[in-house]
């Protein structure tokens, strides 16, 4: 009696026979379905995992609405309160809030690199700069421990964008400048500048930080050659002082080197 | 005048009433506004995040779209069928004839046509305050950056590759396309539905549980360690619901995966298909009903 006023004055054997239908449609329109599936994961679509872990970052209505369709404005409404928690410093709640919006919009290269910087610059600095705490060797270490996060960040956004050269540059950036890993950053630059969409810059820098690399002065002197070659505008002085150099520790010979070394000068006593 | 099996013109005129009815009601000036109001002010929340501006304003304005037409479609086709009803101008129209099929044909297109003219000018705005932003972002940083020819270059490139792209077009299209979906499926509903609260809970749920069917379907298959009670449910579930997580493409599109057209049409053709089953099982249930 309540189904039938609920459901208006259909016979229930046509109800039932729709439903059937339905089942039946959906059958036949399943394969579809698996394979569109299948083609936007190719594509880059559909990739985010909406999992149990998701639900106990976010909350049941964060976690309803990303569900629902709305990943990418939960994602920026979080990172709104992330910008919040920054002017509080409060750097672990940023660093949680910054895990749910990078895994809820994974191939925002914003938030990875923004994220990555709050941490191995920001919140690290702060550690070191802490006056609560009275022990060097703490504030050092949670400083490192910072910069390993930051690091962290990067590195899985490098996974979940790997076409991506920017993330590969930001790398870069902080292995030379919060970890003086120079090995390293030239890796990370190296790897950047191999995209075709990367700037003119990064190739310098991968060069510029295989020179601070020893052991490695013949490979950056190639590298800043082949630059010099491409024209004035590599040219640059950094490039040119480290040309320079590598010329000197590999002894390069007077007639290949494109900085002629200066001649002695000699000053004059004065009596 | 000879009666035909179908008739474009009946179908048209019934079109044409039913979208004059839906914009002159209040609830659509007002969800309107309230989306306008979200897609305007977007700019501004853009400024409370430190970069990301134009993330934040493609985020804030595309979902406030869907949250728009997601409503707007299962609250605007809920209410057809049961105010015709209580207004017994059901009885006018299909006693001239008019077949019940053509009825119903002529109800989605009208509020088709008030989806389609609501995504057209919520896109315009979008478009529009996008655009704005992304001339006083160039403009900033060419003033800033004037002395450094190849900076200056890198970050024009870079303003330009995160404010307008041409896939948030068809991202549009496809959130249309899920509303038209949606509006076909409360139509569906409210054929068996004798009030209309009774039809929006009921797409509310459906909206959610096929937002959930992907998942129904993977563990359905996967059929790994599962009670057989359990593997009919997850069927049943994979089976009769749509798999609308397949329309929720706007997000990937904001954070720059680029849209294949292959992709694009398929899912429209997913969405067209869906429509049109929905709207011939709600033909199949009105044609019997008792008014």
């Amino acid at each position: 009696m309540a189904f039938s006023c609920m459901t208006g004055r259909i016979a229930p054997f046509r109800l039932l026979s729709a439903t059937v239908m339905l089942i039946l449609v959906g059958a036949v329109l399943l394969p579809w379905e698996i394979q569109l599936q299948k083609s936007g994961k190719e594509a880059g679509f559909r990739t985010v995992a909406l999992d149990l872990s998701l639900r106990e970052q976010i909350g049941q209505s964060g976690f309803l609405a990303a569900l629902s369709g709305f990943r990418s404005p939960v994602a920026a409404f979080l990172w709104i309160k992330s910008h919040i928690a920054w002017e509080n410093t409060e750097w672990g709640r940023m660093a949680a809030l910054f895990e749910t919006v990078t895994t809820l919009q994974p191939h925002t290269r914003l938030y990875w690199d923004i994220a990555a910087w709050h941490m191995a610059w920001n919140a690290s600095m702060a550690a070191e700069q802490d006056k609560n705490q009275h022990s060097e060797v703490l504030k050092q270490r949670t400083s490192s421990q910072y910069i390993d996060l930051g690091r962290d960040i990067l590195e899985r956004g490098i996974r979940n964008n790997p076409k991506d050269y920017y993330l590969y540059e930001r790398l870069g950036i902080l292995l030379r400048d919060r970890r003086k890993d120079h090995a390293g950053a030239a890796e990370a630059f190296s790897k950047a500048a191999s995209f075709s969409d990367a700037p003119a810059y990064v190739k310098r820098f991968a060069a510029y930080e295989m020179a601070q690399v020893p052991g490695r002065e013949r490979e950056a002197y190639d590298r800043l050659k082949a630059l010099y070659v491409e024209g004035e505008k590599q040219r640059l002085p950094t490039l040119l002082k480290l040309l320079g150099q590598m010329e000197e520790k590999l002894r390069i010979p007077e007639g290949e080197r494109v900085k002629p070394r200066q001649p002695a000068v000699i000053k004059p006593s004065h009596r | 005048m000879k009666d035909s099996l179908f008739s474009t013109a009946r179908v048209m005129a019934i079109g044409r009433n039913t979208f004059t009815e839906l914009v002159r009601q209040k609830v659509f000036y007002f969800l309107l506004l309230f989306a306008l109001i979200m897609i305007g002010s977007s700019s501004f929340l853009a400024k409370i995040s430190f970069q990301g501006e134009f993330q934040m304003l493609k985020d804030v304005a595309l979902g406030a779209m869907s949250v728009f037409l997601c409503l707007l479609a299962i609250l605007a086709t809920a209410m057809l069928l049961p105010r015709d009803l209580e207004e017994r101008t059901i009885f006018t129209i299909l006693s001239k004839p008019v077949p019940r099929y053509e009825y119903l044909l002529g109800k989605l297109l009208g509020v088709v046509m008030m989806l389609a003219l609501s995504t057209v000018v919520m896109g315009m705005l979008f478009l529009a305050v996008l655009l704005m932003r992304e001339q006083v972002v160039l403009a900033e940083t060419q003033r800033s950056l004037a002395g450094s020819p190849q900076e200056l270059a890198a970050a024009i490139a870079e303003v330009k590759r995160s404010a307008f792209t041409w896939d948030l077009i068809p991202g549009m299209a496809i959130l249309l396309v899920k509303s038209v979906l949606l509006a076909s499926l409360t139509l569906f509903i409210s054929t068996f539905a004798t009030s209309g609260i009774f039809a929006i809970l009921v797409s509310a749920c459906a909206y959610f549980i096929g937002h959930l069917q992907v998942t129904a379907r993977e563990y359905w298959l996967s059929g790994m360690g599962m009670h057989w009670w359990t593997r009919l449910f997850t069927a049943l579930i994979a089976l009769i619901f749509p798999d609308l997580q397949a329309f929720n493409l706007t997000d990937d599109i904001v954070a720059g995966v680029h849209l294949p057209m292959d992709v694009f049409w398929q899912t429209v053709a997913l969405g067209g298909v869906y429509a049109s089953v929905y709207y011939a099982l709600a033909c199949f249930l009105f044609q019997n009903r008792e008014l």
